[in-house]
Order: structure tokens, then sequence, then C-alpha cells
């Protein structure tokens, strides 16, 4: 593989990688809340894919009819019926409980379907590309990154744009004067965060058809979107975009040089972008 | 955390004698003598038990540090790091280099090996610092990640297998242990006096101040930084001599295991169970995981379900843990670190 094919597919991983950020970042924008189990979400949903696979014979692609909408429930539930009740001033309650939940789904994940390594099959698209000039690109990875692009477009313009997004962001802005307007805060928290598992339950699903996943596989992800969010900037979805392809890239080229330090790479990247650029390469402005 | 620490002299003259600013009180007295009886009983325990009984004790020390030194960090600090294993993994690695591959003898190494953890985590803290709350616990777990992912790229220690304390090889197994347990009530001790001082010091009553309102330490005049900063050092050290101590017992280290995040989330069980913020509920939070630990750890990931869920439930219906059942307007802890004012008024409250 040459240089510029690494950072082509490095590129198109971004695309996924920001998928995965999104909703860690829209949950920490609107509650002030940060996830620990975010990464145990994807990994759900990439086992509700497999099961409704190996059960029903469900296309993996298919399958997200069924898995977005209910990660979206479960987001909303969790919200609700938990998280709410951490919200405040100390961070400490809702990372404690966000913590204990990740080591629940893992070890029940882990009960119930081993260690093994996983895959969700899509047959021959899993390794279908084409040639341009010296590049080789897969079409799933072309189409995951456009997928991501267009949704994360679609997010955008869903907050900037339509009635519920602004309520979204003056409940983001000051939940207080939000509630003398007639809204409810806590369903916006809720919405809030079944926008944020649907998106990463589709991630997840998404990269259990690019690569192996296990109950285990919840923590790295995490932090591969904690990483993109922060090179990117908080609070911006072009900026986790832009995170995300940085990341991508970082991790593509760390493995065409080292095969065995693709994730290394990433995290050093994180680093030296938290060292030199704390704020992120393209931090929050004023009207998005 | 909200003992009035109000100069005597502000408070207005009600007549009678003037009051008092006390630390502690009977509880305490009591408390800390009964500590030290159990320390000294612990320390002739080697006449007395098996090699087995001294080696998970050594456990239950390795929890008692890791779990005092975690909410230290957290519950003190405000810091929640989910990247102690940072730590405990340079701990057992600095061991195993300074004794196997320097020379130096393992006992001595174990407080050389929290020294290089504290040293390390100065730097580490510029770093993670520039986070604040959920991100910085993200933060801390890449780190620790990172140092993982670097030890195993040197194969002096065993790359990604990992490699065996060689230096006590041939010694007498049970002198060994011994002196491994002896070696562990020393840790248990300096790290559980260190915080008891630490926090009943002037730098304990900025840190408590800056954990409950850091914009209004900051304008008393408190540099809340150097005070994070020197808290993050401290439970680095106390981490690394943790990990010192288990590789000091195992004979072995395996990156993936004493780097594993699973440590943390055994901190987190620990203090949460036992009381966050406190210092007697750590201990509490020790003991009852220890024993958990011994009886159910058979039942594998079920296990960690168990343990998961109760700690979601006392965080969600019981934020203050068990010392905070036993103990909840904070008046009968068992060190001397509070403050309360002793008017004529408490004294008689106190004695009815």
């Amino acid at each position: 593989m040459t240089l510029l094919n690494a950072v082509v597919q490095g590129l198109l991983l971004g695309g996924l990688y920001a998928l995965f950020a999104t909703g860690l970042s829209l949950m920490f924008g609107v509650m002030r809340l940060v996830n620990l189990a975010h990464g145990e979400v994807a990994v759900l949903g990439a086992f509700g894919s497999l099961v409704l696979g190996t059960a029903l014979g469900v296309n993996p692609l298919l399958s997200l009819l069924v898995v977005v909408p209910a990660s979206a429930a479960l987001g909303y539930l969790t919200q609700r019926v938990v998280l709410d009740r951490t919200v405040g001033p100390s961070p400490l309650p809702s990372l404690l409980v966000t913590f204990g939940l990740s080591i629940v789904v893992q070890n029940l994940l882990l009960a119930t379907f081993t260690a093994d390594q996983r895959r969700l099959d899509v047959g021959a698209l899993t390794t279908a590309s084409f040639r341009a000039g010296d590049l080789s690109i897969g079409y799933l990875p072309l189409a995951v990154f456009t997928t991501a692009v267009a949704l994360l477009a679609g997010l955008s313009l869903f907050l900037a744009r339509t009635s519920l997004g602004r309520i979204i962001r003056a409940t983001s802005d000051d939940p207080q004067a939000v509630r003398l307007m007639g809204v409810d805060a806590k369903h916006v928290y809720g919405i809030a965060a079944a926008i944020a598992f649907a998106t990463v339950a589709l991630a997840g699903v998404v990269n259990g058809i690019q690569t192996n996943f296990t109950p285990l596989s919840g923590p790295l992800l995490l932090i591969i979107a904690f990483e993109a969010v922060i090179i990117g900037g908080l609070g911006n979805v072009w900026g986790t975009l832009l995170g995300g392809v940085v990341l991508g890239v970082a991790q593509t080229v760390g493995a065409w040089i080292d095969p065995a330090q693709q994730i290394l790479a990433g995290h050093l990247v994180f680093l030296l972008v938290l060292a030199l650029r704390p704020q992120g390469l393209l931090p929050k402005m004023a009207a998005t | 955390m909200s003992a009035p620490t109000t100069p005597a002299g502000s408070v207005p003259d009600v007549g009678a004698a003037p009051p008092r600013v006390v630390r502690g009180g009977r509880t305490s007295t009591v408390g800390t003598g009964a500590l030290v009886a159990v320390v000294v009983a612990l320390a002739v325990l080697p006449y007395l038990v098996t090699s087995a009984t001294l080696t998970s004790l050594v456990t239950l020390f390795v929890y008692v540090v890791i779990a005092v030194t975690w909410n230290l960090l957290a519950g003190y600090g405000g810091m929640v790091s989910v990247g102690q294993q940072a730590y405990i993994g340079l701990g057992a690695y600095g061991l195993v280099v300074a004794s196997d591959i320097i020379g130096i003898d393992p006992f001595l190494a174990v407080p050389l090996a929290a020294v290089v953890a504290g040293l390390v985590s100065i730097p580490v803290s510029f770093l993670a610092f520039r986070l604040v709350g959920g991100y910085f616990a993200i933060g801390t777990w890449v780190i620790a990640e990172v140092f993982r992912l670097v030890v195993v790229q040197f194969r002096e220690v065993g790359a990604g297998s990992g490699t065996s304390l060689r230096s006590l090889a041939g010694t007498d197994a049970g002198l060994r242990i011994a002196f491994t347990y002896w070696c562990g009530l020393i840790v248990v001790v300096a790290v559980v006096a260190g915080t008891v001082w630490l926090i009943s010091s002037r730098l304990g009553i900025a840190l408590t101040a800056v954990r409950d309102d850091a914009t209004a330490a900051a304008s008393n005049g408190i540099d809340v930084t150097r005070v994070k900063r020197v808290v993050f050092v401290a439970s680095a050290a106390g981490a690394g001599a943790a990990g010192a101590l288990l590789a000091l017992s195992s004979l072995r280290v395996q990156p993936d295991s004493v780097f594993s995040v699973q440590w943390t989330a055994f901190m987190v069980f620990m203090v949460v169970i036992g009381g966050v913020g406190t210092l007697e509920g750590p201990l509490v939070g020790a003991l009852v995981f220890f024993a958990l630990q011994e009886t159910l750890s058979d039942l594998g990931s079920v296990y960690l379900v168990i343990l998961g869920v109760i700690a979601i439930l006392v965080v969600l219906l019981a934020p203050r843990g068990v010392w905070g059942l036993v103990d909840p307007h904070r008046r009968h802890g068992l060190f001397p670190v509070g403050h309360r004012l002793a008017t004529a008024v408490t004294s008689r409250k106190a004695r009815s």
C-alpha cells in the first residue's frame, strides 16, 4: 500500500470516527454529560445486528432499520430513567453511573456471546472496490464516509434550522430559561440522548461490518470518539468530522509505517493536539 | 465537607466561654486508637497464619491503597480519573526494572517505584489538566493506554507477554511472603496516614474548598492548579506503590493485566460503596470489595455485572455510601480531620 493510499483510507475511516464522536459531543453539549458507556452502545448495536442476522437472516444493512430506532428508544429511556437522576453541578455521579453501565453491558455481553471475535457479513460488498489510478477505494468505506457527511450535515441543519433544534440549543445554553418558556427540559435531554444513541449504534453496526468486534470493543470506540471530539474542537459538528479524519489518517499512516502501531499513532496525534492546540482544530463558532 | 471552619475570633460573643474550634472528638480518639491496635495485630500476623492467608491480605492491602488514593483524587480533588492503571502498571514494571535490571533490593524498590510513578505523573498532569470533568476522565484513560502500548514495545521486559520477577527466585517462599506482607502493611499505613495528614493540613482544606467551588477558592487566594497537581501526583505515587506490591506478590507482570482499566473499575466500586469524599469510606469499601471478591469472583462476568449494578444503585439511591449511612452528619469520623465549633451549646448537644 502506498502512502497516498493510506491517507485516502484514513480519510474514509475518519467519516466513521466522526459518526462515533457526534453522539458523545452532542450529549456533552446539551446535558454537560460524558457518557462513559458510549462505546458499549455501539457494541450493543453491532450485537443487535448480529442477532437479527443469525436468527432471521437479516442483512446487517437492513438490520439498521430495527437497530437504529431501537437504540434511539434505549437512549431516551436511559436518559429519562437513569441519567436524569445524575444531572447536577458535579460531574461525579454521571461519570460513576455511566462507567458502571459500561461494566454491566460489557459483562452481560460477555456472558451471552463469549469473548469471540465477531464480524457482520455483507457478502461481496465487504471487499468490493474500484481503482482510481494507483488508489484502491472500497465501495463500502466510500458509502460510509458519504453517509457520515450527509448525517452530520443533516444534524447540523436540524440543530440550526428546525424548531426542535433551536429548543435543543436553547436548553444547552440555559435549561432554567427554557423551562420558563414552557419547555420540558428533561424531554429535550431524552431526545438528545436518543439522537446520540441512534448515531453511535449506526456507527457500531458499520464498524462491525468493516472490522472484528467483541463484547470488550467498547472502551476503544469510546476513546476514538473522544479523541475525534477533542482534536476537532468541542461543540462543532464540522470540527468533529475534521477530528475524525485527522485521527483516521493518523491511524492508517501509523499502520503504514508499522502495522502494530495503528492505535498508538492515533493516541500520539491526539496528545500532540492536546499539547499544542487544546481548544481543538476548529473551536466552537458562535452561530452553530 | 461543610464543617464550620470559621476562626474563633469572628464568632459573635454569646456571653458564655469563648468558643473554640476543635478537631475530631471522642470517636476519632477511639477510632484512631482502634486502627493503631489493628495495625499492631496485623504486624504480628505472619507468626500466626499461613502464607496463603498472607498473600490474600496483600491483595486487600493493594485494594485499600488504590481505594484511598483514588478517593483522594476523585472524592477530595474532584478529578475523576479512569487512568490510574497507568501508575499501577508503571509501579509494577518499575519494581521489575529496578530489581532485575538495575539490581536494587526488591523491597527497597517499592518506595522507589512509587517515587517514579509520582515523577512521571508531573508532566502527565500538564496534559491531563487541559481537560476537565468527563473529558479529563477519558483523557487519563488514553494516557494509560499510551503507557501500555509503549511498555509493550520493550523486549527487555517481555514485550506483550510480560516478564517474571527473577531477583526473588530461589528465596524461601514462606519468608518471601512474610516480607512482602510486612512491606504491604508499611505501604498501607504510610498511604492512609499520609492521606489523613494531607487532608488535615492547610493543603487539604484548600483542596476541599477547590472541590466544592473552584472559583470561590481561587478568589480566596488558593492556587487551584497547584493544589490539584499535588493531589494528582500523590495519588499516582500511591497507585505506583500498589503496582509494585502486586508485582512483588505475584512475581509476574503482564501488560494487559497491570494496565487494565479493571483496576479503576475496582477503585470506583470500592470508593462508591464505602462513601466518596470521606476518609473512612474507602477503607470500608475495600473491606466489602475484598469480601465479595473472595466469595463471588468465581462467577466471572456475572460477578462483574453484580458489582456494576450495586455501584449504580448506590450512586443513585445512597450517594454517600455505607459510611454516609453510618455517619450521616460527619460527626463520628475515625480520624481527627473535621473542624467543629466547641461552644457550650454544641458540647451539651454532643453529650445528650
